[in-house]
């Protein structure tokens, strides 16, 4: 009798054993992090981007994950801030003990967070940073979100073709990493397309009005203001100007592509050309799918930074679709971050792939987005594609 | 282009007033800094945002609304966390810290209630016309803005010199002791100042909010940062001195966006501050603290 309970004891161990190992083949849960700005001025762009990831989570999860493999988010705050960005990093990285981490939401946290997750070898994925720069932190920094350089250049020479713009006034934010490396975009894509300056204005985060910047613009003559601003004072900006009566067309920078603006600037938000690699009347099917899948979910139109972050989880998923997990941690890192630059995707924002960055100083580092940009111009309360 | 830029700066510059009146009217008979008056601001403005945008109330309706229900939550945080200070006798700086936790304490409140992203009252809320003067154009709200800063600044300066409440606040600002001794009601009048000021504040959020087309959690904070510096310029606990400094801020920010460029805009702005406090670190309408042994 004893023998047999030994014996049977044994049998069990080992069919444990095997399912375990079985299982961390092909049932074991795939942590993923993600740090956005969940609250806080940036609050609309992280909960956008919190949509974005679950939804294509979710959609993989139920198709029956990867290879087998559940995906599991776990989502923190970082507020928009420098500061709470670094703590989540560290907490999602060290403690939490995530693959890899989505994140941060704005490019300012981006470039302080982006360093632990490079000095830990963890791979980080912006899905919303496009300033300048960030990729260049090391070869673990990837981003599928397009950055202002390249975007900048096509918005504008769309709008110029349509619009017969002549010279142009500017406008930006200059205390945010990405309005101001937004502006210096702009600024060289002016200089390139030799379009002249009337005037150069600038304002700051938490500004309430710009009737004085915006008087001077239309004293100033252009035919166009170009505008690096997030959509909480590129809102107000646009309804003050119409205010004043200055009712020429704005060309925008990534931030104020965002369907928000129609419930912030309502009427006052006619007129105002946006770039991006996605535009929420684009008829891909892929788009399509996104479309109707988010606003089922959600209960609510999506915008760029929910298709960004949709897509993202999808390369990530492609990504980890070529490697073969251990269960050691440090390893796993390191394989999906080798894994990573090899994948194509096509999904809503179109076809992507990565293209190498360098660091300042020439050497290969982290990955950037190489994708089409689409140019669209706001009419009634609708992004109306144009090129 | 100068007269558009002479009305953006009375209006910018009303605006900061607007905020700053209840601010200072709180360190004038309190002798506390206040730093939870953006959060009653904020609170102004969702509360009317509320009742306009789901109950379809008109604005004048919800301007009541905001009054009543910033004065409240004034008169809550005095007896619940002011108050007890006093009773204690804390220094100085224990309440200004103290609101700071109110102030966080609220804007966490409202971002997990109401979310992070801006929200924006209806569009047809006010009527959309501008007045042209020669070419300056002003809308309605700024004009209602510009009106009722100089009104309630009037209206405070008439209570605080000609009436009975007004001669009691005074006697409190002075000496509270002094002031209870004489058979004031100094807690009951503190209360009411707190209410007041909140109130004030509810209403400056609203019109605000209208301004900028903007309400959000932390709409407060950036006003609050301005207001501190309106109140220092005007002579802390000043009437008066929040309407004038208020003005000198706005004139001193849009004239130097006008005139010298935006990137130098808060450079001169603080600059000239600076300056001022140097030739009268009062403020403008302060009177020099004397130290009594």
């Amino acid at each position: 009798m004893k023998r047999s309970t030994t014996f049977l004891a044994h049998a069990l161990l080992t069919a444990l054993v095997a399912a375990g190992a079985v299982g961390s083949a092909a049932a074991a849960d795939i942590k993923i992090g993600a740090a956005e700005a969940l609250s806080g001025p940036a609050g609309q762009y992280g909960q956008s981007i919190r949509n974005g990831l679950q939804l294509a989570v979710d959609e993989i999860n139920a198709s029956g994950g990867v290879k087998g493999n559940k995906l599991v988010l776990q989502i923190e705050d970082e507020q928009g801030k420098k500061e709470q960005a670094i703590d989540v990093f560290k907490k999602l990285i060290f403690q939490d003990k995530v693959l890899m981490v989505f994140g941060p939401t704005l490019s300012n946290s981006a470039q302080a967070a982006d360093p632990i997750a490079q000095a830990a070898k963890v791979v980080v994925f912006g899905t919303s940073n496009t300033a300048d720069g960030i990729t260049s932190i090391g070869d673990y920094v990837f981003r599928n979100s397009v950055t202002e350089a390249d975007v900048l250049p096509e918005t504008l020479r769309v709008a110029i073709k349509h619009a017969n713009i002549k010279k142009v006034a500017v406008l930006y934010g200059n205390d945010d990493v990405f309005t101001k490396s937004g502006y210096d975009a702009f600024k060289k894509a002016l200089e390139t397309l030799k379009v002249p300056v009337t005037t150069t204005e600038t304002f700051a985060k938490g500004d309430v009005d710009f009737k004085a910047q915006l008087t001077k613009i239309k004293a100033s003559g252009a035919d166009a203001v170009v505008l690096s601003a997030l959509i909480a004072e590129g809102a107000p900006i646009m309804v003050q100007a119409r205010q004043l009566g200055l009712d020429v067309p704005f060309i925008g920078g990534n931030g104020m592509n965002s369907v928000k603006i129609f419930d912030l600037a309502k009427e006052k938000s006619d007129n105002l050309w946006v770039g991006s690699p996605w535009a929420l009347t684009s008829q891909t099917k892929e788009n399509q799918h996104f479309v109707v899948a988010y606003t089922q979910k959600y209960k609510a139109a999506p915008d760029q930074f929910g298709a960004q972050a949709y897509d993202a989880v999808a390369i990530v998923a492609a990504a980890l679709g070529k490697v073969k997990l251990s269960g050691n941690l440090d390893a796993d890192r390191q394989a999906l971050r080798d894994a990573l630059p090899t994948v194509t995707h096509t999904g809503a924002t179109g076809a992507f792939k990565f293209r190498q960055a360098t660091t300042k100083d020439g050497k290969p580092a982290g990955y950037d987005a190489q994708q089409a940009a689409i140019v669209s111009v706001t009419k009634g309360g609708k992004y109306m594609i144009e090129n | 282009m100068l007269g558009q830029q002479l009305v953006n700066a009375l209006s910018l510059g009303c605006v900061y007033a607007l905020f700053a009146l209840g601010f200072t009217l709180v360190f004038g008979v309190l002798g506390v800094i206040n730093l939870s008056h953006g959060a009653v601001f904020m609170i102004g403005a969702y509360a009317a945002l509320q009742l306009v945008a789901h109950l379809s109330f008109p604005l004048w309706a919800a301007l009541i609304a905001a009054f009543l229900v910033s004065g409240a939550v004034g008169l809550a945080i005095d007896v619940a966390v002011l108050r007890p200070l006093r009773q204690r006798n804390a220094p100085h700086l224990i309440p200004m810290i103290a609101t700071i936790g109110i102030a966080i304490f609220f804007n966490s409140a409202s971002q997990g209630v109401f979310g992070a992203e801006n929200l924006r009252f209806p569009g047809d809320l006010l009527p959309d016309q501008q007045l042209h003067f020669a070419n300056v154009q002003v809308s309605v709200l700024e004009v209602a803005i510009i009106g009722l800063s100089f009104a309630l600044m009037a209206g405070l300066l008439v209570v605080m010199r000609k009436t009975r409440l007004g001669r009691a606040l005074r006697a409190i600002a002075e000496s509270p002791k002094a002031a209870a001794l004489l058979g004031i009601n100094v807690e009951g009048l503190f209360y009411l100042t707190s209410a007041t000021a909140a109130a004030l504040g509810g209403i400056s959020g609203v019109l605000i909010a209208l301004y900028s087309n903007a309400v959000f959690p932390l709409m407060g904070q950036p006003m609050l940062h301005k207001g501190i510096a309106v109140i220092i310029l005007g002579g802390m606990g000043d009437i008066r001195g929040a309407l004038i400094g208020g003005l000198f801020l706005g004139f001193a920010e849009v004239m130097s966006v006008a005139y010298i460029g935006s990137t130098m805009r808060d450079a001169v702005a603080f600059g000239l501050l600076f300056v001022v406090l140097l030739l009268r670190p009062q403020g403008m309408f302060g009177r020099v603290l004397e130290r009594k042994a």
